[in-house]
Order: structure tokens, then C-alpha cells, then sequence
């Protein structure tokens, strides 16, 4: 596969040189000279400095031929969206992958249609959600393509789930229980699966049906 | 007629100032609160402090009613990701985006967006004034590719 990294900072470095090792085609581009110092020791001629964001160096980069995967990874959210756009609607790269440096530029990546995303700073709540159990619904998962989101949530003495068989319970259209892990043990449950408390329940879902997935496990 | 300048540099502030001055309610954006000098001391249209890429920015300085934006901040990407948050998302079909980069400004002119490229004009223009010179070049001219 011939990857183009857009950023050579460590996420970019590491990116490119990972794929290297695995055995794939990659060029990398870094527009600050000291940085690009180190990356052409490394990478050589697959190494090229320059604004990712202009024309003539992605050119140089060998978008055009194009490749089959854009990473584009530098800490500008502006430049991630305009590099992907360009990738994908003006040369037919296939598949994008951008970095979102401050979470509220998210919104702006969906309305260009670029995904997926990789946000540090989401994923790093996402992992605080699941260590703090006050946080009754934790997102665990997105599918933004199949626009379908996978959910925990903790089944307490205050729910109103608790003691009832699934098939009692009424379950938002577009939503379903996929796992009930009890006792350390995870099971897939059917409609005839009663849920206890301290139950920890997946769900999947459509975005948007988390509030009246939350009324009938969690509370009245 | 309400339009939105989202930049007030030189072009920004001077557009601001020219649609006010034909009737527009203007508001103008930036960043930084000096920018607001830039306007004149009788500058009566709106003024938000603020980055363009900030909806909630963008909103306060009324773009849910603007009949007209234009993007004129000092980064082509950023004026080229606010130009479209204008226009697809607030649906402003008349968004203006100043774009330096002619290769940018004429690939987004064929993604759909209304692209102005100073550094295009500049190209011409100077051209133009050499060529106006009375001084003749030594060779012929190239034929055309």
C-alpha cells in the first residue's frame, strides 16, 4: 500500500515509520527545516519538506498517483481538513484519516465530510467516562459510517430494569442489548435474560436514542 | 442587507468598510480586539472578538440572518474551512473567500466555493504594467503551449 503522511512531528514520524516496517510504501511531509533534518536521515528521498497544504508539494509527494491512504496528521486542524479535502475530491484518494487537534473542530470535519477522525483529547475522556462510574451512559464506541454507537451502562439499585427480563423491558426502536457482563463474566444476552444489579450492559444504538435508552435502564 | 466580514486586516476591514458605506449592516470579526482601530472611530456597524472557526462566534455575530460572508483572515486554510462552515452549514450562498494560494482558490472555485485570489490578481495586474512599459523584449514571444 502507498501511504502519504501529511506531518512529521511524533505522530506523523511514527506513523510512517510503522508502516514502513510492515512493509509499505510511504512518503512524509514536514514543513518545519529542523524537523525534516531527522526525517530525511531516516526516510531518505521519501522524506519532503513543505506546507502539506500546498499543491505543487503534495504533488511532489506523489498525490496524484494517488495514493491509497492520507494521513494527515499536523497540529492544524485547518490545514487536516483542507489536505484531506483536497485529497479526496480533487485526486480520488479512497481513504483519509485526520488527526483533530481541539475536539470543537469536530463538528467542522463531519460537515466536509472527513472521517475518520482521531481526537487524543476524546479519547482520553472516553477512557476517563469508563473508569468513572457516575457517568451513567459511557460512549465506548463510534460508527460514524453505519451511524451506530455502542454504549455501557451500570445497572444499579435505583434502575428500573433491574430484576426484569429483556423482553419486559421497552427498548427504544434502533437500539439493542448486545452483551451483560456479570460476576467478570460477559454473556450474550436473549429477550428471556434477566438483568441484575451491577450488571454492566452493552448496547448498540442509533446516536440520538441514548436519552430514552437511559429512561428504561437507568431511571424513571 | 446584513453581511458578515470574518478577518479585519487591511482587506477585511476595508471591505467592512466599503459595504457599510453602500448600505449594508456589517459585522466584523476578529480575533484580536485591536482590530476593531482598523474600522474608524465612527464605525457604527457590529464588532465580535473572537476566531472564525468558533460557531458560537460566528452566531453572535449574527450569521443565522447574514445575507452575505465574507472570509478574509490571514490563513488560506482557515478561510477556506470557515467559507464552507458559512456556506453548508449557515447555508450563506453568497460567501466570499479570499484565498492567496491561486492553485487553492482555483481548486475550491471547482469544489463550489465563491474563491478570490489577490495573489491571481497581483500576477496579472504587474504583468500588465510591464508589458505597458515602452521597453521591448529581446526575444520573440514563446508560441503558446
Amino acid at each position: 500500500m502507498f501511504v502519504l503522511v501529511a506531518g512529521g512531528g511524533k505522530v506523523g514520524s511514527n506513523v510512517a515509520r510503522t508502516l514502513r516496517r510492515i512493509g509499505h510504501e510511504v512518503t512524509i511531509i514536514e514543513q518545519r527545516r529542523d524537523r525534516f533534518a531527522y526525517l530525511e536521515e531516516e526516510f531518505e528521498h521519501a522524506a519532503i519538506v513543505g506546507d502539506a497544504t500546498e499543491i505543487f508539494v503534495l504533488e511532489r509527494a506523489g498525490i496524484a498517483r494517488p495514493p491509497d491512504l492520507v494521513v494527515a496528521v499536523t497540529g492544524d486542524d485547518e490545514d487536516n481538513m483542507v489536505i484531506c479535502q483536497m485529497a479526496r475530491e480533487h485526486y480520488g484518494v479512497a481513504k483519509v484519516i485526520a488527526r483533530v487537534n481541539d475536539p470543537r473542530n469536530e463538528p467542522h470535519f463531519d460537515l466536509l465530510g472527513i472521517s475518520p477522525t482521531v481526537s487524543a483529547t476524546q479519547t482520553i475522556m472516553a477512557l476517563i467516562e469508563h473508569e468513572v462510574p457516575e457517568h451513567e451512559l459511557i460512549h465506548l464506541l463510534e460508527l460514524r459510517k453505519e451511524n451506530l454507537e455502542i454504549v455501557e451502562v451500570q445497572i444499579d439499585k435505583s434502575s428500573p430494569s433491574a430484576g426484569k427480563r429483556i423482553s419486559g423491558l421497552k427498548l427504544p426502536t434502533g437500539s439493542r442489548l448486545i452483551s451483560v457482563m456479570r460476576g467478570g463474566h460477559a454473556e450474550i444476552p436473549d429477550s428471556e435474560t434477566e438483568l441484575q444489579v451491577g450488571d454492566q450492559v452493552l448496547a448498540i444504538l442509533e446516536p440520538g436514542k441514548e436519552d430514552e435508552l437511559r429512561r428504561v435502564l437507568l431511571k424513571k | 442587507m446584513k453581511a458578515i466580514v470574518v478577518g479585519c486586516g487591511r482587506v477585511g476591514s476595508a471591505v467592512a468598510k466599503k459595504l457599510m458605506k453602500v448600505g449594508w449592516d456589517v459585522t466584523a470579526i476578529d480575533e484580536n480586539e485591536e482590530a476593531l482601530a482598523r474600522l474608524g472611530e465612527h464605525w457604527s456597524g457590529g464588532f465580535v472578538v473572537g476566531h472564525g472557526m468558533d460557531v458560537n462566534v460566528l452566531r453572535e455575530a449574527g450569521i443565522e440572518d447574514a445575507d452575505a460572508v465574507v472570509v478574509a483572515t490571514n490563513g488560506d486554510n482557515t478561510n477556506i474551512v470557515v467559507g464552507q462552515v458559512a456556506q453548508k452549514r449557515f447555508g450563506i450562498e453568497c460567501t466570499v473567500v479570499r484565498i492567496l494560494d491561486p492553485a487553492r482558490a482555483e481548486l475550491y472555485a471547482t469544489l463550489g466555493l465563491r474563491t478570490v485570489s489577490p495573489t491571481s490578481t497581483a500576477i496579472e495586474v504587474v504583468t500588465e504594467a510591464v508589458k505597458s512599459c515602452s521597453v521591448k523584449p529581446l526575444r520573440a514571444p514563446a508560441a503558446a503551449s
